[in-house]
């Protein structure tokens, strides 16, 4: 085989080389040994060493570094390895390597090395499963599993639209605690319900597998191909939450007599199932975003509203507009890393179709478009003018675009900004809701709140 | 372990790396960088079923090497050894059986308290197995220098 040259370039950088064979007496045998690595001939040259090197056998040779950190450990882990035979040369050894293998984690980030080697586990834990004549699978606490398998944080961004929509409800008088947690608790059970239906169908088209750059943001829960959960259980798991999900929601239907809460309910479902269910597959088609958009947007929004007041609104479909743009943005940021993995599977997602300049700006023009939508709608009326909290997390955004800018091809130098962008969701849903509280008790303390407060 | 000679001794002490030799399916020898944790009479490395290649090549055949070479993992400590050994791997249960050499791989790596308290990041890196080496011959090279011919020592009855 061939080896690239570039490999006795970056040997050329170690200060030296361990040699080992396997000795006649069955067992390996190391020297360490000063070398030249010389890329034009793709040879490594080692200095005589006190223990006769072989020129009989197979040799290996690795160098390694770490840099040690005191009080903490290593990093810096990078190695090469080399296999072959030598050849003498007067006191010194030719070594033209037949193979050769090497990590540095500048390169590949240890949690991508990491992904990379998940089948080698499988395998493993299936020998061993064969061996013991019985099942061993890694395992999590219950806890984490189910954390883990939910993405139980992403759950805010069903808890901001329903607050919201609970919010501008409260602001035009209509007010219940009962219903205000069972739209949660059926928010969240249909969220989940989406999370894990992903996830069970990014495994059977192969997305999840074929990704090996996941973060905490993106690329699934991985707890299929970690061997946490099985296929079977997490498609139990997705049902049993739309289950509780339609149960809720009809139950809310009947007790709210309400045929804009059922048709709002029925559309949330289409939504959450064929998100990434077939035959129609909208993140596929390149319209997860506005799928997203619209589910945790104005059917979240209006839904809280309508279960509260039992009428549509132009007010709440206005405040769901921001929460819109910002999950949608949640789900294109994240993207970002899987864009590989889903290319790879014809998952034609934002960030898969368009160049990496035209992703960057859509960032920036949908987070503004979302700060000049609230600006206008509190100038019109249409939104009560402590809305205008919201333009508290401009800076926010503009540091998330900078991010995006920034690290766009590093999915783990990205990772901050996909937090950051997460927690903007967060932030903005909050300041309008803060918005909202700011104008429903102006109302309730002062018999005529002045205009900014109103 | 009395037979271990002291710079060696001290080498296990100090390494945050080492280079692990096994046997390879046709018996060519396969080389791992690895942190050696010693408690004095044996050396222990724990290796997560994502990097299992070397406790499939350890189960065909035991005998195994370790060298540590690198002044830089070894707080500057310049001399350099080899061990010969024969391992054992011990795989109960891949969730914990390895966690009963935390106390050694703390003193080497404080950081990875951290790490395990964020597990379930990164759940089948800590789904490992424990070798355990028993030495039964060291060369040692107590000026560092690899062109001059090593010391050594056996095991008794090795």
């Amino acid at each position: 085989m061939d080896i690239d040259r570039t490999l006795f370039e970056k040997l050329a950088a170690y200060d030296h080389v361990v040699v080992s064979w396997v000795d006649d007496d069955g067992y390996p045998m190391q020297t360490p040994a000063h070398f030249t690595a010389d890329p034009g001939a793709c040879t490594v040259r080692l200095a005589p060493t006190g223990i006769p090197l072989p020129a009989d056998r197979e040799v290996n040779l690795i160098a390694s570094h770490i840099r040690a950190r005191p009080g903490t450990g290593y990093d810096q882990r990078r190695y090469l390895t080399l296999w072959g035979t030598l050849v003498r040369d007067g006191d010194a050894a030719v070594l033209r390597p037949r193979r050769a293998w090497g990590w540095d984690e500048r390169e590949v980030p240890f949690f991508e090395y990491s992904e990379r080697n998940n089948e080698q586990a499988r395998r493993y834990l299936a020998e061993l499963s064969k061996e013991r004549g019985e099942p061993v699978k890694p395992r999590l606490s219950r806890f984490w599993t189910v954390f883990v398998a939910t993405r139980l944080p992403f759950l805010t961004a069903t808890f901001v639209p329903i607050l919201l929509g609970v919010a501008v409800a409260a602001y035009h008088g209509a007010f219940s605690w009962w219903l205000a947690i069972v739209t949660l608790v059926g928010g969240a059970a249909i969220h989940i319900g989406l999370n894990t239906a992903n996830d069970v169908f990014d495994s059977l088209s192969g997305a999840d597998e074929a990704n090996v750059n996941p973060t905490q943001f993106s690329g699934g829960s991985r707890v299929i191909q970690r061997g946490l959960v099985s296929l079977r259980q997490m498609s139990a798991i997705s049902a049993g939450a739309y289950a509780v999900g339609i149960g809720v929601g009809l139950y809310l239907v009947v007790d709210r007599a309400s045929v804009e809460l059922l048709a709002i309910g029925i559309a949330g479902m289409l939504v959450s199932v064929f998100y990434t269910a077939p035959p129609l597959r909208l993140v596929h088609r390149g319209l997860g975003e506005i799928a997203t958009a619209v589910g945790f947007g104005p059917i979240m929004v209006l839904g809280a509203y309508v279960v509260q007041t039992k009428e549509l609104s132009w007010e709440a479909f206005a405040a769901s507009v921001p929460v819109a743009i910002f999950i949608a943005l949640i789900l294109y940021v994240n993207e970002i890393p899987d864009r590989a993995g889903d290319a790879a599977v014809g998952k034609r997602t934002l960030p898969v179709r368009l160049p990496q300049d035209a992703v960057v700006r859509g960032f920036g023009l949908a987070a503004l478009s979302a700060f000049v939508f609230v600006v206008a709608a509190a100038a019109t009326g249409l939104l009560p003018r402590p809305t205008l909290l919201v333009l508290l997390a401009a800076p926010m955004a503009l540091s998330v675009y900078r991010g995006i800018r920034e690290h766009y091809g590093d999915p783990y130098a990205l990772m901050p900004s996909m937090g950051r962008n997460v927690a903007l969701h967060l932030v903005t849903g909050l300041l309008l809701f803060a918005g909202y509280i700011v104008a429903i008790s102006a109302d309730k303390a002062l018999d005529s709140p002045p205009g900014i407060l109103s | 372990m009395n037979w271990i000679p002291t710079t060696v001794d001290e080498l296990l002490r100090r390494a945050l790396v080492s280079e692990m030799t096994v046997v390879g399916r046709r018996g060519q020898p396969v080389t791992h960088p690895v942190l050696p944790l010693w408690d004095g009479q044996r050396i222990y490395v724990t290796s997560s079923v994502l990097f299992s290649r070397k406790m499939e090549h350890i189960k065909r055949d035991p005998r195994v090497s370790i060298a540590i070479t690198d002044p830089e993992a070894c707080g500057g400590m310049t001399a350099r050894c080899t061990v010969q050994g024969d391992a054992r791997i011990f795989e109960e249960d891949p969730h914990e059986t390895w966690e009963r050499v935390v106390p050694l791989w703390r003193e080497k790596e404080p950081a990875i308290d951290l790490f395990l308290g964020k597990r379930f990041a990164l759940p089948l890196f800590f789904e490992r197995s424990l070798i355990e080496i028993t030495p039964r011959r060291a060369f040692w090279w107590d000026d560092g220098r690899p062109e001059a011919p090593p010391q050594s020592a056996m095991a008794p009855g090795a």
